[in-house]
């Protein structure tokens, strides 16, 4: 069983340059833990420390825990994130439904501004090279993490892939994250700063339908503004869900394919790496 | 249904703990989780029964303290119950409000024979 999202299939999460300039596939294989078999390994622990005669352990113990379920993936991110300030990395975790134009975004912006920044990208996704693909296109360093059947990134696979990467110092680096608006939300990959994208092709009460995704972004992007003529999606609708959710929240309206408002979302990120 | 890479997070935490105090299994787990933790109770239930199984956490039982989850509005101080992380405080109408509690996710304690 897959043991995060509860699928009979048992794929490892593969991470890996594109095959053109593949060189060796990282298996990682935390997220099948427990098809080990603990009473086992317990066994040979006893054994190895000499106990293995009766242990008197029949009362019960009480152990106070007070542990953070997330701890082990915050605490990787923390990882991560030290790496990229010792670096001057500024980490990007772009997080969005599937669809709402996440890949395009990062072709134009890589196109029109891979003369002055240095940029790398990780690209997530559940199968195929195919963004990592059109990435490389544009000759941009890029590792492509396939989670098999997994719903979001972790922390642990962000950890592997950069070490893949190894990206330069004073760069940006852009981590497309799994499309889906849910589970990502949770899950710290160690980012500067979470990007959510919506396109006005979907609904503009999306912020309050997901919103634990709008929650803990610090972007907003509202793509597709060249569609408005055509689409019922009310713009200043959308900004005050998302505002209701996440008063934090700065927005970039603008169209990836006309190019409109791109201006303004580069002027950010020049200052990003600035700092 | 990120809820199983949360039940594997907790299974990781009672394994390296029970083994840390040299012992077999737990009989109890005590759990907080917030009601705007993004945990569906329904899908985590789903979840443990399948991926419990052969581990530490088998037949243990799960005592989780739910946690209501509470706001505090910017505007005007007042600490309300709160369904979601944009309701309107309920004194001055305004979305201006941060979460205080109820984004709990923790393994508090576990009782191991």
């Amino acid at each position: 069983m897959c043991t995060t999202c509860g699928c009979g299939q048992t794929d490892s999460i593969l991470i890996s340059k594109p095959p053109k300039v593949q060189t060796e596939n990282l298996i990682i294989d935390n997220h099948h833990t427990h098809n080990h078999d603990h009473n086992h390994e317990h066994h040979h622990h006893d054994q190895q420390h000499g106990h293995a005669h009766d242990h008197h352990h029949h009362e019960k113990t009480v152990l106070e825990i007070e542990q953070d379920i997330l701890n082990t993936n915050n605490l990787l991110a923390e990882r991560n994130r030290g790496y990229f300030e010792a670096k001057n990395i500024f980490a990007l975790n772009l997080v969005s439904s599937p669809g709402s134009g996440k890949t395009s975004l990062l072709e134009r912006t890589l196109k029109d501004l891979s003369g002055e920044i240095n940029f790398s990208v990780i690209e997530g996704d559940q199968q195929t090279f195919n963004d990592a693909n059109r990435i490389q296109a544009i000759q941009i360093p890029v590792v492509q993490i396939n989670t098999g059947q997994a719903c979001h990134l972790d922390s642990d696979m962000v950890n592997k892939a950069v070490k893949e990467l190894n990206p330069q110092e004073n760069s940006i680096l852009f981590i497309e994250n799994v499309g889906n608006l849910v589970c990502p939300a949770l899950f710290d990959l160690g980012e500067n700063k979470r990007v959510v994208i919506i396109s006005t092709t979907e609904g503009d009460d999306k912020p309050i339908k997901y919103p634990d995704m709008f929650l803990h972004s610090n972007i907003c992007i509202i793509n597709k503004i060249d569609l408005l003529p055509y689409v019922q999606f009310d713009v200043e609708k959308a900004k005050e869900y998302a505002l209701r959710v996440n008063h934090h929240l700065e927005f970039f309206e603008l169209s990836v394919t006309s190019g409109e408002g791109m201006d303004k979302w580069y002027e950010w990120l020049k200052k990003q790496i600035k700092k | 249904m990120h809820e199983l890479s949360i039940v594997m997070g907790i299974i990781d935490i009672a394994r390296k703990e029970i083994e840390k105090a040299n012992l077999r299994k737990a009989e109890t787990i005590e759990m907080d989780i917030g009601t705007l933790s993004g945990i569906e109770f329904e899908a985590l239930d789903f979840a443990w029964n399948m991926a419990v199984t052969g581990t530490v956490l088998e037949n243990a039982e799960r005592k989780i303290n739910i946690i209501q989850a509470k706001a505090k509005c910017v505007s005007c101080g007042h600490i309300f119950n709160t369904k979601s992380v944009f309701d309107q405080c309920p004194k001055c109408n305004d979305f201006f409000t941060e979460i205080i509690a109820g984004k709990e996710l923790k393994v508090k304690a576990i009782t191991a024979i």
